[in-house]
């Protein structure tokens, strides 16, 4: 056993943890964190993706000893105290981005983490972000669409420094699908 | 209180929000997006044991002796259960009881379930596996599907004797069920040669389609809890409570009444959850126990833990007369069922009424087999038979549009069925089907930009193999091609899969509302959204919850077969019709509506009892009071009819859907690899519920189609799956998925409820031979086999 002490959703747990036990089966089984889901144990489908130090991962790859002393956030840390929804699960509920929703906290969290990388993303850079989250249900296209629905909003919310890294890449935006609304009669 | 009612002929409806043709957001969207919503695999209770299943490591063995003993010595293990331990029936099954429970006498697929243990900790339950004793004796497997269909020679994979025989599906050998059409000249005996004989042009191919996994994300899970009463209550992500319930009670040898299922969330299906998996054996072991039991699969486990999509070996011949008339067809299909039957007569009813397509063909010959293999059991995935059938009537339609020098969409046109058609089983399309207009909005959709009008034709994204580097666009070709499928909606050859409704109506905090209560299983697509908003429609009310699915509520049928909105949808609107009639009844009590006055004339709206002529009659609170409305009614659809064992004639389906796919796609035909640029869709729908989420379902659709055309297959040799994960079986991420353009068409079908039209399946038809047609257009491959391997594309044996 070892003793770890970690941060979750900003608070404070400390356990004694085999240290081959998975971060992902100790936030579901010892801390009843059942919001990240476990799809399939290889580090494939992303679903497990939660924040540690702020970065994504995958919490099925992560030795629950290896995220000792850091801070993690789950897709059920990221509603305000009143219970708001962060703009990227707001966009998600809005743009239909789910079906079953079994990919969507992993896919929330590494949208997260993406727009934090990149506050303005392209299509492609969003398609790109996201390569690592599988989704069975939707075809992606209203996935793209939330994130950049997302990022709007939250650059409406926080003026973000700009540098060169972020700038959208000329020509590659409106490749997304018609809006559903849209749909030709 | 009648004398409350309000009166006001100028407070007249306001429109009720969200109802059928609005896009309202999905009830459990909050849940999902917040991690709240509880997937099958996040139950939890104090005492609560986990079970684990102990399967065959060989696809073909006899069992001499299992010996639990050393496994039951285990500290922390609770029970270790075999077939001795099956308290009732030993066999269930989708169609034909002939699978079971746990394996007793032979074990027929590698994977099959052995034993089950309950233990306090998941890892001394696997630790309890590795304890246990199973004495097999390795028999040769029978893995291929042809020798089994046709060789007499080859080995039963269950003994003769041992299943009752089902004569209308010409069972015999290892023969689930063949199934015969034959049309036209091909019926009175002619053989094909004099036909031939007749033809301007002649393609004759041999496909094959893989072993396709629907690869939902939640595995198989579910949670047991033992009740007071002997009887157990069942939380677990299906696709049918009530199916569920008709096998899992007599192998416990309980009453239905006893035996309770909740739908808990699940993580997606695609028919993977029609048969049973985890569900018996939970149950086993909490009452064995005494304690709730959860199981939960492992990736690994989720692919021997559900069936699959059949592979198919087809051998199809067109002939078509020199101007691009279609003059005969010939369709030799071979599904391989693998082990047990799960669904594989139903299967091979949809391969063969519909193995021709939508085209008008005078003469035809189908010959589909579902047969008995020790591969793994195949049954149920989104397009169901119809799928392997598109992918071969559609490649047969581009190689004799390339042989008489037509455009594939005129030679489509050409053939193309309408209302009024008759498909080979003789049953007529009673509804439209406006296919040559679909083909045409394909065709004439926007083209993407061509690589050469690319802002960065350099930019490694926009090439085949990505990032990965592998070409700067040299060898890289572009290809259009087009796909059309029809697929049947709900269950067909006789079958009464009807859906039930309770609806409920009264005021709660002076506001009315309405509670629909049906069995029907939320596997994502949005159900529990639309039966939302048919109340609102129905019944005026805006304030409308839905209320768990389970069985305390009469069957739904399956969430399968594109069937949900058709048949629960119509469930619910005819329960709403129901309440609807006692609220007009009780204004009537009340004196609110004249004597003279027809219920033709009145509606609910805006929460009000409303008058054509002399308006707001009553608001829904008042007249409600304390006194709720509550109507249950079960919705059927049409009775359809078994195909006659010998011509395969008979009206054997309720509705028919069809979706159009233009794929634009660059092929890098020096690797291989594969770029979809565009993957645009008509589809008609009949009446748009939720334009949103139907969207959602055509994009969806179409990515599995995308996977099966280049990328998805369950590698199975000598009978053993070698690909049992995501890194190995791959299934297309978001780089893979272009953007997808739809078009929708609203023809109504005048025998369903709103005029829709199931819409789930059709695009999984579609969109695979479009990508595949659309990669011949760019190599000149032949390409015969679905998933397209890099080594067809670049044309080496491996």
């Amino acid at each position: 056993m070892s003793r770890i002490s970690l941060k979750v959703d900003g608070v404070r747990y400390d356990d004694d943890v085999d240290p081959r036990t998975l971060l992902v089966h100790h936030l579901r089984e010892h801390l009843g964190k059942v919001g990240t889901v476990v799809g399939c144990d290889t580090t494939n489908c992303g679903a497990c993706t939660v924040l540690m130090g702020g970065k994504s991962v995958k919490s099925c790859t992560v030795l629950a000893a290896q995220a000792d002393g850091q801070e993690i956030e789950t897709v059920e840390g990221l509603a305000g105290k009143d219970g708001s929804l962060h703009p990227v699960q707001q966009a998600f509920h809005d743009s239909h981005a789910l079906q079953c929703g079994y990919c969507t906290p992993g896919m929330i969290m590494a949208a997260v983490d993406l727009l934090a990388e990149n506050p303005e993303p392209t299509d492609d850079e969003v398609r790109e972000g996201l390569e690592g989250n599988l989704c069975r249900c939707t075809g992606y296209q209203n996935i793209v669409r939330a994130v950049q629905d997302a990022a709007a909003v939250m650059r409406a919310e926080v003026p973000a420094p700009r540098d060169a890294g972020t700038e959208p890449m000329e020509g590659t935006r409106g490749t997304t699908s018609p809006a559903a609304e849209e749909v030709a009669r | 209180m009648a004398d409350s009612v309000t009166r006001t002929r100028t407070d007249l409806s306001s429109v009720t929000q969200d109802g059928v043709g609005t896009s309202p957001r999905r009830p459990d969207g909050t849940l999902k997006v917040t991690g709240e919503f509880a997937y099958s695999s996040d139950m939890w209770m104090e005492d609560m044991l986990w079970g684990m299943t102990l399967r065959s490591p060989h696809p073909h063995a006899r069992i001499h002796g299992i010996d639990t003993t050393e496994a039951l010595k285990l500290p922390g293990v609770h029970a270790v259960l075999t077939h001795e331990d099956v308290p009732g029936e030993k066999l269930y099954g989708l169609e034909l009881r002939d699978q079971p429970v746990l394996a007793f006498d032979k074990v027929r697929y590698k994977g099959e379930a052995v034993a089950v243990v309950a233990a306090d900790h998941p890892e001394t339950a696997r630790r309890a596996l590795d304890r246990i004793t199973v004495d097999y004796e390795v028999l040769e497997p029978v893995s291929d599907g042809r020798r089994a269909a046709f060789d007499e020679h080859c080995p039963r994979v269950h003994e003769e004797g041992s299943l009752p025989v089902h004569e209308e599906y010409n069972q015999k050998g290892n023969l689930v069920r063949y199934q015969p059409v034959r049309t036209g000249s091909f019926a009175d005996g002619t053989p094909v040669s004099r036909l031939r004989a007749q033809a301007g042009a002649v393609v004759r191919t041999e496909y094959e389609v893989g072993m396709q996994d629907q690869a939902f994300l939640g595995p198989e899970s579910g949670m047991a809890v033992p009740a007071e009463d002997g009887g157990v209550d069942l939380y677990v992500a299906t696709q049918w409570l009530h199916v569920d319930q008709g096998q899992i009670a007599p192998a416990l040898g309980l009453p239905d009444e006893k035996v309770r299922l909740t739908l808990a969330g699940v993580g997606g299906a695609f028919g993977a959850r029609e048969d049973l998996s985890m569900q018996i054996h939970a149950c086993m072991l909490a009452l064995r126990t005494g304690r709730p039991v959860k199981v939960v699969y492992n990736r690994e486990e989720s692919f021997v833990g559900h069936v699959h999509r059949h592979p198919a070996k087809m051998r199809f011949e067109h002939g078509a007369r020199s101007d691009g008339t279609l003059l005969y067809a010939t369709l030799e299909i071979i599904l391989d069922g693998g082990a047990y039957a799960s669904s594989t007569p139903a299967v091979v009813g949809v391969a063969s009424s519909l193995g021709i397509g939508p085209y008008e063909v005078p003469n035809v010959a189908v010959d589909a087999y579902g047969v008995y293999t020790n591969n793994p059991p195949c049954g149920a995935m989104r397009g169901f038979g119809a799928v392997q059938a598109c992918f071969g009537y559609e490649s047969q339609m581009d190689k004799l549009a390339e042989k008489l020098g037509m455009h594939p969409v005129e030679l489509r046109i050409k053939n193309a069925m309408a209302q009024g058609s008759k498909i080979i089983t003789g049953q007529v399309v009673d509804m439209p089907l406006p296919m040559a207009e679909m083909l045409r909005r394909a065709r004439d959709m926007p083209m993407p930009p061509a690589r050469d009008e690319l802002p960065d034709p350099s930019d490694l994204r926009t090439l085949p193999g990505g990032v990965a580097n592998t070409s700067h666009g040299e060898g890289v070709v572009r290809g259009v091609g087009y796909g059309v499928g029809l697929k049947n909606i709900c269950y067909s050859e006789g079958f009464d899969d009807y859906s039930t409704a309770r609806v409920r109506m009264e005021a709660i905090g002076g506001e009315p509302s309405v509670m629909v209560h049906t069995a029907a299983a939320e596997v994502g697509q949005g159900l529990v959204t639309i039966k939302g908003q048919i109340a609102r429609t129905e019944l005026g009310v805006e304030r409308v919850t839905v209320h768990p699915s389970d069985t305390r509520v009469g069957s739904a049928g399956s969430s399968s077969a594109s069937r949900q909105s058709y048949m629960t949808g119509g469930a619910v609107k005819l329960a709403c019709e129901a309440v609807r009639e006692r609220v007009f009844a009780l204004a009537r009590e009340r004196g609110l509506v004249g004597a003279g006055h027809s219920d033709e004339l009145l509606s609910l709206t805006g929460g009000k009892v409303v008058s054509e002529t002399d308006g707001v009659l009553a608001s829904l609170a008042d007249l409600l009071g304390s006194d709720a409305v509550e109507e249950t009614r079960e919705f059927h659809h049409r009775t359809t009819r078994p195909l006659d064992p010998l011509h395969g004639q008979g009206a054997s389906h309720t509705q028919f859907a069809m979706c159009v796919h233009r794929a634009v796609v660059d092929v890098d035909v020096d690797l291989g690899l594969v770029k979809v640029v565009a993957l645009d869709a008509v589809q008609d729908v009949g009446k748009v519920l939720h334009p949103q989420q139907l969207a959602g379902q055509i994009q969806g659709g179409a990515t599995q189609g995308l996977g099966l055309a280049l990328m998805e297959e369950i590698q199975v040799e000598e009978s053993v799956i070698r690909n049992p994960s995501f890194t190995d079986y791959l299934i297309p991420t978001i780089l893979d998925t272009p953007p997808m353009r739809i078009e929708v068409l609203e023809r109504p079908d005048p025998n369903a409820p709103y005029g829709l039209r199931g819409a789930g399946e059709p695009p999984t038809l579609s969109s695979t031979p479009a990508i595949v047609a659309a990669v011949r257009d760019a190599t000149g491959r032949d390409l015969t086999h679905a998933p397209v391997r890099p080594e067809d594309i670049v044309g080496i044996d491996v």
